[in-house]
């Protein structure tokens, strides 16, 4: 096996690395900087240019060496090169490779572009480790066109109605999305904290965002009227909104797909804003990278493991600490 | 069906009370009078029947979709929702031409008609013809399940917003038997016949539980206080020589109940009373527990049996008509003495008994009589203000329920099962153990009662701590205490503990507690000893 799974994480014997582990290691290769993937404490970690200052944002002062998308790194005679992965800026699928068998490690991904994410591309290989978050059929995205028509409506409406528009949105990848995807023209797009100090860090490194204005104590929400103010979800539902006065609030994620899902959010909007594929865009991967093997990380694992069983591949499942929402959500609170 | 799917989705994607009254009454404005009509119906519960079971539509939307049927319920099982699955997995429809409400309800109905070929090809071809919303809603229509979060309190209100005519009146209006099919918009709302229905009942007077001390509610000699009873609230009607019993949830239950043919042995015609549907022992003069009434619930036929093992009569609190005439601007107090004239003499084997007053002098003395309602076979006190009219529907300030506190019991968690729908990515649904020596028993489940905070870190650990999956039930260490409330306790042959609770929830995370000092299975028989 040229990777394996332990307790630790997903583990390569012949190169002695780890991708994406959750306990403490001596070397981490790190698929993108969402807290579920990229932990603290390993005592070093490869990523890409494009993930390792936001990896640093969040982790602090680690040992961090980063290589280009594409790069061939020999680790103890495996090769191994990191591809886009479409997830959010930065985000690699992780390709091994070693006595000519190659695996995939998918990380977190989406195959539509998004016009942030460096745009996800096939790997193929022998044996493909796939997330399947929305491994179900019931999961089918609209379009980018579609969803910041949607946006964009309720935010006009909503200015001409004298309300702020919240929305809530992971503080890496998903508001940036949300904020690219708007017409920045309707009004000022307001930041909360943890978002602001995530476009500081994307800006800093090259990515194009529109004009934000970072919410503090000392800003005048009076010459701001009608604004979008984009926050992780968990600031939603505290006292931060209320400086706001009327507003009316979203929630933008994969998971408002499912009516019950949008109505327990007590949102008043649920805008079906995804960064991971949908069951069309999952079936496409697995077919694209040629793999026959096939291991399903997180999410709808056994449903997509009969499923690709059925369709012929030899499919397994493997536990992992992936996709755990909490942490994103625990993360947004700073 | 494109203005309704419209008003269903401003409907459904909003909390807030006053953008759901908005939208309803521009509907009312301007929709046509026949989808108007339609509209109050579903929003009152009156939709049409299910034309095709679950079964074969699952099987065409599966067909349609390219999906074998294990992945299907597989989608069903997470959504949790027939109605939306077929929605999200169907392909995207082409345009067509709009047709109204009325116009497609009337298909749906005509489709029971039909072989279940043509039936198919139809259901078909208008998935291909409805787009988004209106998919959704078209499949709620034929499944018989549509609802949406609007209370008939808030349609009402809208209602007589758009239509000018007082919301009290128009509540009672809205009651009784009535469908689409038997009246219009105008012989139910703009222009009624009193006469037309006989069965009507009044809108039901509804309370709400004291917050805090009962004693901030003003003089105790302002109030009455009544056994708050554990059965099925009810509204016996006798008018023009026959009678009609409904439900608070406006459901017809004459049939269910026979027991009250007789009522009009001994009351005049004209007489409308609200009380309580309670199982009794004719002997001890005494009610026999829920157990007993539950069965009688959900049974359209009763057999001789169940009829002598568990009779029942309506304990009653009120008296809305008298001799035809509607009482209820009068006050309570007036209300409740001519109720007494009216039925406390009435023969122990009428079907109706008064429902007594529970006397006090002060409110220092009231709540230790609350605290023997277990022993009266009771779940609390009542308390309504003798001035008080008998008010259409929710109305805060003169009827308060004062409810005992719940029986509760500390229990270990052990199963773990993932939510359907508005909960489908966490775990919410536990099994709870207690102590048996050293061994668990399960003995209740519970699905309610935490916050969306506490939900989401319990299933942060149930993902990190499986001991084992059943299907969709995960084993968990026995690390979590959790303080489980409850209405009731019954014995119980079908568990293994023995006991079956009633409306177990959990009250609180007992994050303090160790797991050894969880409860034992002998408390829980001691509870069943003394309150079963
Ligand atoms: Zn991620
Ligand atoms: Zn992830």
């Amino acid at each position: 096996m040229v990777l394996e799974f332990r307790d630790e994480g997903i583990y390569c014997p012949a190169g002695r690395f780890y991708i994406d582990p959750w306990k403490r290691v001596d070397r981490a290769l790190v698929t993108h900087g969402h807290a579920d993937h990229a932990y603290e404490g390993h005592r070093h970690y490869l990523a890409t240019h494009e993930a390792a200052p936001v990896m640093r944002h969040r982790l602090g002062e680690i040992d961090l060496e980063s290589v280009a998308y594409g790069e061939i790194r020999e680790i103890d005679g495996v090769r191994v090169s990191f591809h886009p992965a479409g997830h959010v800026p930065g985000s690699a699928q992780i390709r091994v490779e070693h006595r000519g068998e190659v695996w995939v490690v998918s990380g977190d991904y989406k195959t539509t572009p998004d016009g942030l994410s460096e745009p996800w591309e096939p790997v193929r290989c022998d044996a493909f480790i796939t997330e399947c978050t929305f491994g179900l059929p019931v999961f089918d995205w609209l379009t980018d066109a579609e969803l910041s028509a949607q946006i964009d409506e309720w935010w006009r409406a909503n200015r001409a109605a004298g309300r702020h528009s919240a929305i809530g949105a992971y503080a890496l990848g998903k508001a940036q999305r949300v904020m690219t995807m708007v017409d920045a023209s309707i009004g000022p797009i307001l930041t909360h904290g943890a978002v602001e100090n995530t476009n500081a860090v994307l800006r800093r490194q090259g990515v194009t965002l529109p004009d934000t204005i970072r919410v503090t104590s000392e800003t005048d929400l009076k010459a701001h009227p009608g604004g979008l103010i984009v926050a992780p979800p968990s600031a939603l539902a505290g006292p931060w909104l209320r400086r706001f006065g009327p507003v009316s609030t979203a929630i933008a994620s994969g998971w408002m797909a499912l009516r019950g899902v949008r109505r327990r959010r007590a949102a008043d909007r649920g805008f079906v804003v995804s960064d991971h594929a949908d069951w069309a865009g999952l079936n496409m991967a697995v077919r694209e990278t040629g793999a026959e093997r096939i291991f399903a990380t997180h999410g709808y694992t056994a449903v997509f493991r009969q499923w690709l069983e059925e369709q012929g591949y030899d499919a397994q499942i493997v536990a992992t600490e992936y996709g755990d929402e909490l942490l994103e959500t625990e993360e947004a609170e700073a | 069906m494109k203005r309704f799917a419209q008003l269903f989705t401003a409907l459904d994607q909003t909390t807030k009370t006053l953008a759901k009254t908005a939208a309803l009454t521009a509907y009312f404005e301007d929709a046509p009078e026949a989808d108007r009509l339609w509209t109050i119906a579903l929003l009152s519960g009156r939709r049409p029947k299910r034309t095709v079971n679950a079964t074969r539509l699952s099987e065409w939307a599966a067909e349609v979709a390219g999906l074998p049927m294990w992945l299907f319920k597989a989608s069903y099982d997470v959504v949790g929702d027939l109605a939306e699955t077929i929605h999200l997995v169907l392909p995207e429809a082409e345009a067509a031409p709009d047709r109204s409400l009325s116009d497609w309800i009337a298909d749906i109905r005509a489709l029971a008609a039909q072989p279940e070929p043509e039936r198919k090809a139809w259901v078909l071809r208008s998935w291909t013809e409805l787009d988004g919303a209106e998919r959704f809603v078209f499949n709620k229509l034929i499944t018989g399940g549509f609802r949406v979060g609007v209370s008939q309190k808030l349609m009402t209100r809208s209602l007589a917003k758009a239509t000018g005519i007082e919301e009290a009146e128009l509540a009672h209006r809205l009651m009784g038997k009535w469908t689409p099919e038997t009246t219009s918009y105008v012989a139910l709302i703009t222009a009624p016949d009193p006469e037309a229905d006989l069965s009507r009942p009044y809108p039901f007077c509804l309370a709400y539980g004291v917050e805090g001390d009962p004693a901030d509610l003003g003089p105790a000699e302002d109030w009455i206080a009544e056994w708050k009873w554990d059965g099925i609230r009810g509204q016996l009607i006798l008018r023009g020589g026959q009678h009609h019993l409904w439900s608070r949830g406006e459901e017809l239950m004459t049939d269910r109940f026979p027991e009250f043919a007789r009522a009009a042995d001994f009351l005049p015609d004209g007489t409308v009373l609200d009380g309580e549907i309670l199982a009794w022992d004719a002997e001890t003069r005494r009610p026999m527990g829920f157990s007993a009434l539950q069965t009688r619930i959900g049974r359209k036929t009763v057999s001789k049996k169940v009829l002598a093992d568990a009779p029942v009569i309506l304990r009653a609190y009120d008296l809305l008509e008298e001799d035809g005439v509607d009482l209820r601007a009068l006050p309570f107090a007036e209300r409740r003495a001519r109720l007494v004239g009216r039925i406390a003499d009435l023969p122990a084997d009428a079907p109706v008994a008064l429902s007594p007053v529970v006397d006090f002098a002060d409110w220092d003395t009231l709540g230790p009589i609350r605290e023997t309602a277990r022993e009266a076979q009771a779940e609390g006190l009542m308390l309504k203000r003798k001035g008080s009219p008998y008010h259409v529907g929710r109305k805060k300030g003169d009827w308060w329920k004062w409810k005992l506190d719940p029986l509760t019991i500390d229990a270990v968690m052990v199963y773990a099962q993932a939510g359907h729908g508005r909960r489908a990515n966490l775990y919410t649904d536990f099994t709870f153990a207690v102590w048996k020596e050293d061994e668990l028993v399960p003995f209740t489940k519970a699905y309610s009662g935490l916050t969306d905070a506490e939900f989401r870190r319990i299933t942060h650990w149930v993902r990190r701590n499986t001991l084992a999956r059943f299907g969709p039930v995960r084993q968990v260490p026995p690390e979590h205490v959790f303080e489980i409330g409850f209405e009731g306790i019954q014995k119980s042959t079908r568990h293994k503990s023995g006991v079956a609770l009633r409306f177990p929830r959990m009250l609180r995370w007992r994050d303090d507690k160790p797991v050894a000092e969880a409860n034992t299975h002998a408390d829980l028989l001691q509870m069943l000893e003394q309150y079963g």
